[in-house]
This record gives C-alpha cells, structure tokens and sequence, in this order.
C-alpha cells in the first residue's frame, strides 16, 4: 500500500479562486451540452414526437439495461464548426450496457438537419464504429436519416474516410464477429439503406422505418414510376417480401426490446483481463480537483494530487520516484482493473522520457493498460539538452507508445504542447478513448511562443529589407496569432472536430476512465512487438 | 380424562383441538371428506376417518355419520369447533342416546339461544340489558313520544314495514320529536302504503364487545373479559383484539357480570360468548349468544394464558373451572386477524386455487399462527376460504398492533389473493391505531383503506420509485457478484450521464393507478418492506407490495407499450374468473349478443358470478354445460367481437 497523502489546503485562497475558476468552466460545459442535447429544437422534436417516434435520446434511454451508465461521445461534435447549428452533428454515440454487455450506440437525430450526414457526422459515426472494432463490442445502430448531406458531398462522399468507409467497417467487424444490429426507426435512404442491409441482423419499425436506395421523387424523376413509400420500402416491403430487415417492430418501443433480445442472444462472453479485483473509492472526494488546477495554466501543481483522486483507495505504487521527476509513473487501480499511470508533472526531460520509455514497456510486457494525464508545454530545448540527445530520448517514448499494444487512455488535463503530445499519447497515436478537461488547450506550440516565432521571422525579414518595425507594430501582429491560437486550442474547438472522444467534467473524470476501461476488456490483450528503440 | 375425543370439524379449529388434547394426552379422531383426503387436520390427528364427498352437507353437517365415526374409533365425546354442527342441538341430543359427551353446553341451552326472539325474552327476563325499543300497535304519537323519552334519546323512528332508509328518521331531542314521527309517517304512508312505526334506542358508534364466559357443572361461572370485535365487514369479523381499547374496569366488571347473568339464565356450561353492543355513552346492549368456542378465542388465551380448548375438555368431563373469578387477570394486548383468501378489491370475492407459496412469520411468544393449510393445499370451492388467524400480543396496545402489522408484512402467500393488503391497510389507518372503532369502521374509513385518495398517491409514489431503484441496484450488485470485474462501473444503475447523475424516469403503476414520475437513487426510508409478491426479492417479477407505515401498496414497473394488443381488439375467450360451477347457460352459441349481455353464470363459495359480453360480437361455443365443474382461469366460451366478426 503506498497511499498518496494530500498536501493540498482547501481552506486556501488559492485553492478557492482555482476552484471558482474551474466551477464557472465546468459550468459553462454543462449548460452547453445541456443545450445540444435538445437536438434541432422544440419544434422539430415536436414534428417527430408527434409521429409516434421517440427522440434519440429517449431511443437510447429505452434500448440501455434500467439505470445503464451512457459514456457518450464527442457531443460537441460540430459545435460552431459549419454556418448552420447542427447539434451534436446530428448524431448521438457512445457507449452503453444492453442486456447486460457494453455496446457502442449510434443513434441518427432525425430533429436536426433530417439526420443527414455532414461531414463531421460521418467522423462521428466512423469514430464511434472504430470504438466498437478496438474494444470489440457490438454496434447498435438507431436509423433515422436521409443520408449524405447534398450540398457537402465532396467532403461527405469520395474519401477514404467518408460514408463508404461506414459499410466497410461494418462488413469487416461482422467479419471478426464483432455483431452488427441496425433498427431502422425513420427514413433509411440511398447509402443508408446499407446500414441495415449490411448489419448482422435488422429490425424495422411499421409504418416509420423505410429503406430504399432512392426514395419516391428520385424514382419518379428516373423511371415516371409513382410509389408510396411505404409501398418502395415499408417494414412490410422488407419483412415479407424483399427480406432486406428481419425483424417487424410495431413501434419504437417495440423495436428497442427486439434489439435488446438480440443482444441477449449473441451467446458472448466477456472475457476481461488479468488480475481484476473490488474498488475502494479513493480517499479524497473528486471535485477537490477544482481547487487543485491552478486557475493560472502556468503554473505547476503536483499531479499526484489528481492521481489521488482518481485511483482507488488513493493507493498508488510509483515506479523510480527519484528518477527523471518531471514524468511520474506507477501502478494503480480505477474500479478493480490494474492500470499502469503516466502523468506528467513539469516539461519532459531526457531522463524523464526514458523512464516513461521503460514504464511503458513494463505494462506493455504485463499486459496492463495505460493511463496518460497529459499535461505537458514539450521536450526541454537548449544547446545542453540536444546535445545530450532529447531528440533520442524522445524518440524513445514515442516509440513505446506508438507500439504499445495496451488499451491507452488519455486525459488532457492541461496543456498539450508540441512533440510532448505525442510522447503522452495524443490523438495520434489511437488511445482507445480519449478526453479533455475544460481547462485543457492543444496546439503545435502555446499562442505567445508561435507568436514569438513568427514576430522573429518577421523582424528578420523586415530588418533585411531595411523597415522599420516598432514594438507596438510588433505586439499588433502578434495579438492576433495569440487569439487564433487561444481560439484553437480550445476544448470546444478540439471536440468539435473530434480531436477527441468528449470534454469531460474533471471530477467525473474517475469514472469516465472506469467505464473506459472496463469496455476495453471487452478485447483481449495481445504481446506488443516494440519497434527499434534509439540507444 | 377421556382417553379419545372426536374432532367434527376441519381446518385450523380442528388443528388447534387436536394440539391440545395432545397436550393433554388424549387421542384425537379426525374426520374429513374427498377434498380434505390430505388436509393438515387429518395428518396431525392420531386417527381420521373418511364421512364423505366434499360438500360439506353430504359430509361434515352429517350427524349420524359424526356419531358413528365416534362410536366405531371408540372416541369418549366429541369436541364440534365452530360452525358446521357447533350449535346444533341434534348432534347433542344423539351424543347423549349413544353415551358419548358432547364438549360443548348442554341442549337446552344451545336451544334457547337458538332463537333470537326467544332468547332476548330469556335476557329481559333475567335483566340483561337490551336495546329498547316500542314495537306496539298503539300509534298514538303521545304514546310513542313517552316510548322515545323514557329510553332517551336520540332514538331512530323505522316504519314496521321499512327498509332501503324510507321512512326512517333518527331524533336528537325531545322538542324534533313531534316533526320527525310525521314526516316519517308520510314517507312510510307514501312508500310502503303503511304508516305503522317503530322506536328505537339510537346506538351512537356502537360497538360491537362480546364477553367470554365459561361455566362449569358445579354452579361456578367466571368471565375471561372481552373481545372487541367492531372491526366487522358485512357482519364478518375481520380484526378482534382483547381488551377492549378504552374500556373502563368498572365497565368490564359490569359487562362482565351481565354476561355471567346471562349464562346463568340459561343454566349454561362450558364456553360461550356473551355480544353487547356498546354504546359511545358506556351503555350496553345484548345481542346474542354464541354457544361454542369463537374463532377469535386465541386473543383471550393470549392476554390471560389459558387454554380456552383444555378448560372445555375439562368442563366437559365434569371437573370445576380450573381458576376463579379474581385468579384471572388481563396481562398485555393481543390481536387476531383473518387472513382469507379473497379479493378485497374485487368486492371480497373468494379465492380459491392452490397455495403455491406459504410463508407465515416465524412464531414467537409473541406470534402464534392457527392455520388449517400448508403450503401446495388447495383452498377449495367447498369451504370457508380462511388461511390462517394470525394472533399477536405485546404488552400494550401500540406494541402489539406494531407486531400485527410487521407479521401482516411477513406473510407470503402465492397462488390465491389473499386480504393480507387489506388487513394491513386497516390496521394501519389512524383511527386504529388510536382505538377509536365501532361497527362501522370499514364503511367509513373505506376511502383510506383502499387506498382511494390522491394524496395516498403522492405520500406512496417516490417510496415505490426508491424501491424500484433499490431493486435494481440489489439486481445488478447479484450480478457483479458473480462476474470477473465486480467493481465495473458498468454495474452501476445510476443513469450515470456525461453531465453526471441524470434523475431517472419510471412509470409504474401503483393500486392499478399510474403514476410517472422522475426520481434519484437514494436510500431506501427505514419502516418501509418491500416484498415481492412472497416471490424471492431478486426476482425479475415487475410487481410487488410496498408494505409502510401508512398501509400497502402493490406496484408494478410500468412495461413500455410494445403495441402488441393492437391487433387484439376485445375478441378471445372469456375464462372462469375462480374454481365454481356453471349453474347456467343464457344464451344458444352462436347468438349475437350486445356488450354487457350476461352469457352464463357461474357459483362458486355460495355467490353467483355473472360472465357478461365484454362488448358487441358474437358467442361461438359453450365448453362447460349447467352442473359443470369449471376451475378458475379456464376457457368458458368462445367470443368474437363484433368488428372481428363482421370481417369473418
């Protein structure tokens, strides 16, 4: 047992202004999400409900076990991104038990936009989907959209990562007995037709599920040939005479107990990995991580503060304590799973980075997953530091981390700056799950230093063509690429564009990784083969 | 001693006989009929003997087949319970022409108190105190008015030739008098075309308070003090409890002394029950008497610690009264309630079907259980549906009605509708609890008891979401238990969201009403059970009694519309709604019928139930015939809604 004590005064000044601070962050998060989960508006949910449909989030509240957890993704997906709201970008995902097994959920929000597909939806869905394949649970999909977004097929359609790559996921996670069940609740047009055609097994609700791969206008347009639909493609059409669904629901309701009695058919079994035990909770209640992050993002804290109130029983067994300090890595537990922690605690130097190296390589070799609490300005520069080879032992880091073949979960609880993003696993190295703090910013480098860089090249430019730059000139040019970065280094920014899987409450943060974790044993644990490590 | 006694009874009296002539070392003969071949009575008795079919008039009313049962066992009397042939003057003169003894008061009396008319000329005689009341031919209203002011008032003016309330007045004071006998006269003239009136006593409350007396054959007669039994439905007790709430020593020791005259009367012997009726002014009134042990006897046991069966036996065998009149004390409070099965909430039909479950609460000093059935028994068509008499005892009032509603809530019974809810929603009323009863408790305070009022609703809806939660979270702790990660927050049934702790939404259904509301997991209040329906508490049944201070509540979650029933309309076929017999058939299959058209009518416990058209449509086939024997939930007829029918 080595019990992390709290140094922290939560009678302070400090710590009431952080916590002030971090209060009116949280919630301005919470009223905004609270605002996207109205989907496209009171009159739009109005037009639905009256149909006899559920709203989304009531479809999903319906399919979960009663009193389910339901870890949702990104719903700040296309948050201020296009010149139109599209909340949540019109579709809802996340993870969720049905009859008793995790499942990833995708649910179209037919109030926003007709649930088309804007490009940020199909990232949501294709993310969602990629969720599902790593942690190898089942896919849930709740269909109700017109398809792609006409207007933005170019960025909805022809690549790589577009709709098509929708069906590939589907076919090739069918392939690894990954289950596919699709219920079609609305319209099911074109592409979307393939959806159900391409799951596993398809339930269709009557008189409001259609699918068709061109709807009546189109085939009107195409051949003069005039059709309901509901004759083209109602649930009649398809469970009795095309076979394209499977199973006839008499309404929504109905629809989500056939989904539910699929799942509990699917004969799986989780098979969780290694020594799993019961969770103490920790010592110290979660929201004193408020008080904790100063208010002041440059300035330093001990991360083991947050660590404390986040692993269980605040019982945590740190790996080489006196060594390379600016990194601190252990051994914990976050609900009974063993985790290993990486969390940074100051800027990376070579001794640090080779220790996260060795750290990472221990849990890899153990088969225990990885938790990164990134907080990181980047590697140290300066002549000493690169000609001791940072370089090198950087490289050394990332490699263990691109290799790693764990579960990796990162939280940025801070900054997330430059090469050290990749070092503490970043979006780029396919963390299963990834997450922000409100107070979190991510960019190539902090806004006043690209400033200072470009204000450099600039000066340099201007004094070898011989002009005048005074300082006010200077400190005008730099306002503006201080307050883009600001802008872009946002959370909201970031989720938006799903740089990350959500923007997460910081004393929720516990039990976001919990359920995090505990999906991710869905899959087992494979050997890592590392790649070359520079010596 | 006698060395063997014949039991002429069944169920839980004969049970409750058998126990104490064991005690006493005496053998027990039982008798029982086709439907009671493997009855608890005839398993726990030395000996039984077969009298017959079923119904109870072909076997347990049978005297000659109860005498020769006796004689051929060698049995030395015979004890009858209650009811059957307990007051039935044949069976004791023939006990007498065959040698053997009958436990119970000698012939004459049972005789005496047979007749009511009779016997209130025997009381007035003897100066027991009766309600008065002027049932003349003189109408003169002087004369009625001198009838009404010397029995005091209020009285209550009843045309002779009455009923349904016409013509009837109650008077409060001398001065109405005169106004209230002619407008009742009116009425009576206009109604029944008879203007001859009554005057009673006006009973203000009454309540319903009998004494337990017990003489022996030596002139000694003591009283075991009284029973309340004001908690009556249609007559029928349901709740008694001894001592009397309230009832002064001075008034116990009055009743108690008019109870004795009464006996004495009529030279009586062994154990009887003397009714009064007690007014809310103290005064007292002779009803009836009872000539035979009371179902509600064990109260009296409980609070003086006799054995009511074993003084009888003793009576019976010509020994003194085991105690005087001043060795006998009260010591505590008991009450006993009548555990039926029958449906409280469907006019108290009786239940009938198999005991699937049967838990009764642990007995104690404190509880004691006189039941007739064990679990798997069936309660049959033939006899009187009782389950069980729970009796308690505490050392006052507020404890021991704390016991009897905790033991209420450990009952589970399966398989039939038992009146547990009803009994512990009575019990759980204010005015109970604060003794205030008269005869017309139920009637009044009926609103309360089933549960009627909104505010019942609101005080029951977020107990029941908690325990709708609670059960959840107990499901999915089960289910951690048992699983590799047993901390996994997936077990949660928090509704845990992004945003944090959403409320969750429930919509259930409570006493039949539905009520939706949104509620937070929390603890659970304590005083509050929840038991599911007697199945184990994990159970996935959806419904379940919510047993709390205020009274029960049964509950079911809400099941989401699945529009399953759409295509069903109102067609199917109608089923026997209880184990009976189809008397008749009332109409040809194949008629038209319109809704609510009586089909056929069935009888089951003595009551007819008519099966009617649940809406216009058509009948297509009998599956019984009149005499039939038909057990509950099966098909009777086929019926075919009309819109159905008009398509065929």
């Amino acid at each position: 047992m080595a019990i992390i004590k709290t140094r922290i005064n939560n009678k302070s000044p400090d710590y009431s202004d952080n916590y002030q601070a971090m209060l009116t962050q949280v919630d301005d998060l919470k009223s905004t999400l609270q605002t996207i989960a109205q989907g496209g508006g009171a009159k739009a949910c109005e037009r639905h409900t009256a149909r006899g449909k559920l709203l989304p989030r009531q479809r999903i509240e319906a399919l979960l076990d009663p009193g389910s957890a339901f870890l949702e993704f990104s719903p700040l997906a296309a948050y201020k991104v296009y010149d139109e709201e599209v909340p949540a970008a019109g579709i809802i995902t996340g993870i969720g038990r049905v009859s008793g097994q995790e499942c990833v959920i995708v649910a179209n929000d037919a109030t926003v936009k007709g649930g088309s597909y804007y490009p940020l939806t199909v990232k949501k869905h294709l993310r969602a989907q990629a969720i599902a394949a790593e942690n190898n649970l089942p896919c849930i999909y709740l269909v109700d959209s017109g398809g792609a977004n006409l207007p933005r097929q170019d960025d909805v359609f022809p690549d790589r990562e577009h709709f098509g790559r929708i069906f590939f996921n589907q076919a090739n996670m069918s392939a690894q007995n990954i289950p596919q069940i699709a219920a079609v609740m609305g319209s099911c047009t074109a592409g979307g037709a393939y959806v159900p055609a391409m799951a596993d097994e398809s339930i269709i609700v009557k008189n409001q599920g259609t699918i068709f791969l061109a709807g009546p206008p189109l085939v009107k347009a195409a051949t003069g040939e005039e059709v309901s639909s509901e004759e083209l493609g109602g649930a009649d059409v398809h469970c009795r005479t095309s076979g394209v669904a499977d199973h006839y629901a008499n309404n929504d309701h109905h629809a989500l107990e056939l989904a539910r009695r699929s799942v509990a058919r699917l004969n799986r079994v989780k098979p969780c990995n290694g020594d799993i035990t019961e969770a103490v909770e920790p010592l110290y209640p979660s929201n004193e991580i408020y008080g904790i992050v100063p208010s002041d993002s440059r300035k330093s804290y001990d991360v083991r503060e947050i660590i404390a109130r986040v692993v269980d029983g605040s019982d945590f067994d740190e790996f080489k304590a006196l060594y390379g300090t600016t990194l601190v890595c252990g051994f914990a537990r976050i609900y009974g799973y063993p985790v290993g922690i990486v969390a940074n605690n100051g800027i990376l130097f070579g001794e640090s980075a080779q220790k996260g190296a060795h750290f990472i390589e221990l849990c890899a070799q153990r088969k225990i997953p990885l938790v990164f609490l990134q907080n990181i300005t980047g590697f140290m520069v300066g002549k000493q530091y690169e000609n001791d080879g940072i370089a090198k032992h950087g490289a050394k880091m990332v490699t263990a981390v691109a290799t790693a073949n764990v579960p990796k979960f990162t939280v940025l609880i801070g900054g997330s700056f430059g090469a050290g993003n990749y070092g503490m696993c970043g979006r780029a190295y396919d963390p299963r799950f990834m997450f922000m703090w409100p107070n979190a910013r991510i960019s190539v480098m902090g806004g006043p230093q690209a400033a200072g860089v470009l204000a450099q090249v600039t000066r340099d430019k201007y004094e070898r063509d011989g002009i005048e730059w005074s300082a006010e000139q200077e400190a005008e040019f730099k306002q503006p690429i201080i307050d883009s970065y600001e802008h872009q280094g946002h959370p909201y920014y970031a989720s938006a564009r799903l740089w990350d899987d959500g923007v997460i409450d910081p004393s929720e943060t516990r039990r976001v990784l919990g359920l995090s974790i505990a999906a991710s044993h869905n899959r087992v644990i494979e050997e890592t083969k590392f790649g070359l490590f520079r010596m | 001693m006698f060395n063997k006694i014949l039991i002429a009874n069944r169920g839980e009296i004969a049970c409750r006989v058998i126990q104490t002539a064991r005690k006493m070392g005496i053998a027990s003969v039982a008798v029982y009929s086709d439907a009671d071949r493997n009855a608890r009575h005839v398993k726990l008795a030395d000996e039984a003997v077969y009298i017959g079919p079923s119904a109870s008039s072909e076997s347990y009313l049978v005297v000659k087949k109860i005498i020769n049962a006796a004689l051929d066992t060698g049995a030395q009397a015979i004890h009858p319970g209650y009811g059957f042939l307990s007051e039935n003057a044949d069976l004791c003169r023939h006990c007498a022409a065959n040698n053997l003894v009958f436990i119970g008061p000698p012939v004459d009396a049972i005789l005496a108190m047979g007749s009511k008319s009779a016997a209130k000329k025997i009381m007035a005689n003897a100066d027991v105190p009766l309600v008065p009341g002027y049932h003349g031919e003189d109408q003169n209203p002087a004369v009625l008015k001198q009838a009404a002011d010397s029995m005091g008032y209020p009285v209550l003016l009843k045309a002779a030739a009455g009923g349904g309330g016409k013509g009837m007045r109650a008077v409060y004071a001398e001065d109405e008098f005169d106004q209230a006998l002619a407008a009742a006269k009116r009425e009576a003239q206009t109604s029944f075309n008879d203007d001859l009136m009554l005057v009673e006593k006006y009973l203000q409350k009454p309540r319903h308070v009998e004494i337990q007396v017990f003489c022996d054959q030596h002139d000694n007669a003591v009283y075991l003090f009284e029973r309340d039994c004001s908690l009556q439905r249609r007559h029928q007790k349901v709740i008694e409890e001894a001592p009397a709430p309230g009832l002064s020593e001075e008034l116990r020791q009055r009743m108690g002394s008019a109870a004795i005259q009464a006996a004495k009367a009529i030279n009586y012997q062994g154990a009887g029950t003397v009714e009064f009726l007690l007014d809310s002014s103290g005064a007292f009134f002779f009803m009836e008497m009872n000539t035979r042990l009371q179902v509600e006897h064990p109260v009296t046991e409980m609070i003086t610690g006799q054995d009511l069966v074993e003084w009888q036996l003793r009576v019976a065998n010509g020994e003194t009264l085991p105690m005087r009149q001043d060795q006998l004390t009260i010591h505590g409070h008991a009450f006993e309630a009548r555990i039926y099965a029958e449906d409280p909430d469907n006019d108290f039909l009786p239940s009938t079907g198999t005991l699937h479950q049967l838990r009764a609460p642990i007995e104690s000093n404190h509880v004691r259980i006189d039941s007739g059935v064990v679990e798997g028994d069936e309660v049959s068509i033939f006899y009187d549906p009782m389950i069980a008499k729970l009796i308690v005892w505490d050392s006052d009032r507020a404890r021991a009605l704390k016991r009897l509603t905790d033991a209420l809530s450990d009952f589970c019974i399966n398989g039939v509708t038992s009146n547990i809810p009803f009994l512990y929603n009575l019990a759980s009323t204010a005015a109970f609890r604060s003794g205030d009863v008269d005869t017309g408790f139920i009637e009044e305070h009926q609103d309360e008891i089933f549960h009627r009022r909104q505010e019942d609703l609101d005080y029951a809806a977020p107990l029941a979401a908690q325990a709708i939660l609670a059960k959840r979270a107990e499901r999915s702790k089960q289910l951690a238990e048992h699983s590799l990660e047993p901390s996994s927050p997936w077990h949660l049934t928090d509704n845990w969201r992004t945003t944090g702790i959403e409320q969750h939404s429930l919509a259930m259904l409570i006493n039949d009403q539905p009520v939706q509301l949104k509620a937070d997991t929390s603890v659970m209040p304590a005083g509050i059970k929840v038991v599911n329906n007697g199945e184990h508490h994990f159970s996935n049944s959806s419904d379940f009694n919510l047993f709390t201070p205020q009274g029960v509540f049964h509950c079911t979650e809400a099941q989401a519309n699945l529009g399953l029933d759409e295509d069903n309309h109102s067609s199917g076929n109608l089923a026997a709604p209880m184990n009976g017999t189809v008397v008749t058939l009332l109409v040809e299959a194949g008629a038209s019928v319109s809704k609510g058209q009586p089909l056929l009518v069935m009888e089951a416990m003595k009551m007819e139930h008519t099966i009617a058209a649940p809406t216009d449509g058509q009948v297509g086939e009998f599956f019984y015939q009149a005499g039939d024997l038909v057990d509950g939930g099966a098909e009777l007829l086929i019926f075919v809604a009309a819109d159905i029918s008009a398509a065929l």
